[in-house]
């Protein structure tokens, strides 16, 4: 069923040789993660490739970044906050919303990086062997360093509005804050699962390129960003989270926030969903792989 | 334990053509949403579970939209021995090497691959401009499949090979094409794979790097590893390979000893007499908007030869088509022997004034003809390549191999002995012999050949 299979995967000793076997694969693949993993430095290389050519030939550089979320923030506090008087759980509207922009700017990028990232690449996947699937996980891995300098400025924003005289917000440490990296991971493995299915589609159907800005920003409205989710009335709520990010940004504002109650059911949902996500996403691109170097 | 590195059985591949694209080239088969929609739409008994690549394969359409470019090639690699890939463009040499390493898979057939590949299809796949040497030897080797510690270990050894230490820390993309190109191959050269899949990596580069390069794949053939080697160098391929294989339209035609393999594919291989015209589908799209259409070799007579006479004239005609006006275009010829050595290459703008006058050509229908002096090849087997492009502005078409054809050395100057005269060229060139005491022999040189014209 596999297109190669790794007859003994062990490391090749001279008593113990290697054999593969190439022929026709039909139907599904097995992930081979074991191979994957022989490969982590060429996954560590391509993420660090990524990062390090980014913010190349800018004037800002990695202010980049920062600006980003920051700047959007800006505009969602003067539209949202102010003009429109969404409410924000209590807190701040800007902290309130750059909580959520920061696992938002994660998706985002790693959905547009990704979903253009075999394309991209084209040159190694017609020339050289290794597993397909380095080359969009390094791209949303990539996502996390300019994730990890934006979540600088949002403590320094909840340092300001904690001593600034006169704010009643004051900086919550709760338990509820060790289930951050937990978070983190929900919303990479969203942003990978559907990364890995535009990056395979995007192989035969160059339509995503067009698609991907209109995804994000039509996602981006039923994801609880600039607003709270506890604005969706009570009987949406458990279709309102088949959106795996709206639990993940709920999950950001509870572990960072701690304002409002665990989002239980919520986050059951997303989170089963994002499984499914990146489950069926990994089997679709396996299977998708092998045609890669001929169509992409 | 066996001692097969590698066996090949029936090993096909088939291509769909592109649609409304001309060429061969897969990759310019991708669709759109609304084709496959639409294909999708109009075929509702199809099971949409398939992909589309499997429906492809059930269902092979059209005949003609399909190609194999790869079929029933089944063949045996004997641990440590270093196997030559011949054939033209197209014949499938390529698509063999993807196939072994793993980049895509056979349509039909199946191979059995003993040992660690090491594929070496282009050198510097994934450099990255923005990149110093440094980073990039540590990427590039990632791609490889080097270990870091591997990587860390051969640094120093890798930066010496490519010789350009003083720039280690220097972005690539500021590198001339001759420094990228050695930092590329040094990496590459340091892999240590047990089987070595190697393309047309030596057809780039000046001469000092290929010699480099070719040096380097002696090392490593003579390492006792397995290696496959494809080149269209036909003296790279006598120099490295104890045995070849040619390859003919998909087919493994020949496997024999290299010299008899070579024999055979000059000989046959590119049999195409006095002319070689192409088909649209032979063209590139990126050719665009220059169209080859043939390239011939004719006599002194007008006739379209495969054989001309060394002592008389002939005419080498490139006929091509514009489809819009190209600035600056130059048609040229290459002439290399049949054994892969350059003897010219000459382009039909060449003379400064023939520039200016057809510095822009309009679309339409052209022959460049050359005029090939009488005097001027040894007898033997030529190839002749096309090329056609703006200076320094783009290649729009190149083939090396676009035609063979032989020189007859009837009469030529020294044929009056029957031995083989070395090079390339057999000019008639003025000899004069000075003696004291050489009235003498005057009268018995006349009689001889040597003063017959």
């Amino acid at each position: 069923m596999t297109q190669t299979s790794l007859q003994s995967s062990t490391a090749p000793s001279h008593q113990q040789e290697m054999v593969l076997f190439l022929h026709p694969s039909r139907g599904w693949s097995s992930l081979n993660l074991k191979e994957l993993w022989h490969f982590r430095e060429l996954i560590y290389f391509l993420t660090w490739r990524d990062v390090k050519v980014r913010y190349k030939q800018t004037a800002l550089g990695a202010a980049w970044a920062i600006l980003q979320p920051f700047l959007t923030m800006v505009v969602f506090t003067i539209f949202f906050g102010r003009l429109a008087k969404v409410p924000s759980d209590n807190v701040p509207y800007p902290i309130f919303s750059y909580t959520a922009l920061l696992p938002w700017g994660l998706f985002t990028k790693a959905l547009s990086d990704a979903g253009r990232s075999l394309v991209a690449n084209r040159a190694m996947i017609t020339k050289i062997y290794f597993p397909r699937l380095a080359i969009p996980i390094a791209s949303v891995l990539g996502g996390l360093v300019d994730f990890a300098l934006a979540f600088v400025v949002l403590i320094g924003m909840m340092m300001y509005y904690n001593f600034a005289p006169g704010s009643d917000y004051h900086i919550a440490v709760t338990p509820a804050l060790a289930t951050l990296p937990l978070f983190l991971l929900l919303s990479i493995i969203t942003a990978l699962g559907v990364g890995l299915w535009l990056s395979a589609l995007n192989v035969l159907y160059r339509d995503i390129n067009y698609v991907l800005p209109f995804i994000t920003q039509f996602w981006l409205f039923i994801t609880p960003v600039a607003y709270p989710a506890s604005m969706v009335p009570g009987r949406w709520q458990l279709l309102y989270a088949l959106n795996p990010m709206a639990g993940v940004v709920e999950g950001f504002r509870w572990a960072l926030l701690g304002a409002q109650s665990a989002p239980g059911p919520i986050l059951a949902v997303s989170t089963t969903i994002a499984i499914l996500i990146l489950v069926t996403g990994l089997f679709y691109f396996r299977r998708m792989e092998r045609t890669f170097a001929d169509t992409v | 334990m066996s001692d097969i590195a590698i066996r090949v059985e029936d090993l096909g591949k088939i291509y769909r053509l592109g649609s409304g694209v001309s060429g061969l080239r897969p990759r310019q088969d991708y669709r759109t949403l609304r084709e496959t929609l639409t294909t999708r739409l109009s075929a509702p008994f199809r099971r949409l579970a398939k992909d589309d690549y499997e429906k492809d394969r059930e269902q092979p359409a059209a005949e003609d939209e399909y190609i194999w470019a790869l079929r029933n090639v089944s063949f045996t690699v004997r641990k440590g021995q270093v196997i030559g890939v011949i054939g033209r463009n197209g014949a499938g040499k390529s698509t063999l090497l993807k196939i072994l390493s793993r980049i895509t898979e056979p349509s039909e057939g199946y191979a059995e691959v003993h040992g660690r590949v090491g594929s070496l299809l282009e050198v510097g796949t994934g450099f990255h401009p923005e990149l110093t040497g440094r980073e990039n030897i540590y990427l590039n080797g990632a791609i490889l499949g080097m270990k870091r510690a591997e990587i860390e270990r051969k640094f120093d050894e890798i930066v010496d090979f490519s010789g350009v230490a003083k720039f280690i820390d220097t972005p690539v993309k500021r590198y001339s094409s001759g420094m990228y190109l050695r930092l590329a191959f040094a990496v590459a050269a340091h892999l240590e794979p047990e089987i070595l899949v190697v393309d047309e990596v030596l057809a780039v580069g000046d001469a000092e790097f290929q010699r480099k390069c070719l040096g380097k794949m002696s090392d490593v053939a003579h390492e006792g590893r397995t290696v496959l080697f494809v080149s269209h160098n036909m003296s790279a391929i006598l120099h490295l390979t104890e045995e070849a294989i040619v390859l003919e339209r998909g087919n493994l035609v020949y496997r024999a000893a290299t010299p008899e393999a070579v024999d055979y594919y000059m000989a046959s291989g590119l049999a195409q007499i006095g002319e070689r015209q192409w088909s649209a589908d032979e063209i590139p799209a990126s050719a665009a908007p220059f169209r080859p259409l043939a390239i011939r070799v004719k006599n002194r007579q007008g006739q379209v030869v495969d054989t001309i006479r060394s002592t008389e004239p002939a005419t080498v005609e490139v006929e091509y088509a514009l489809d819009d006006t190209i600035v600056g275009l130059r048609v040229g010829l290459y002439l290399t022997t049949a054994r892969g050595e350059y003897v010219l290459a000459s382009f039909d703008t060449d003379e400064k004034a023939q520039f200016e006058r057809y510095r822009i050509r309009p679309a339409g229908r052209y022959i460049s003809r050359c005029a090939l002096p009488p005097d001027f090849l040894n007898e033997g087997r030529y190839v002749l390549g096309i090329n056609a492009s703006s200076y320094r502005i783009r290649r729009y078409f190149q083939e090396e191999r676009a035609l063979t054809f032989n020189v007859d050395g009837t009469d030529a100057p020294g044929s009056q002995w029957p031995e083989a005269r070395l090079g390339p060229v057999r000019p008639r060139l003025a000899w004069q012999i000075e003696g004291d005491s050489l009235t003498g022999i005057v009268s018995d040189m006349d009689e001889g050949r040597l003063y017959d014209r």
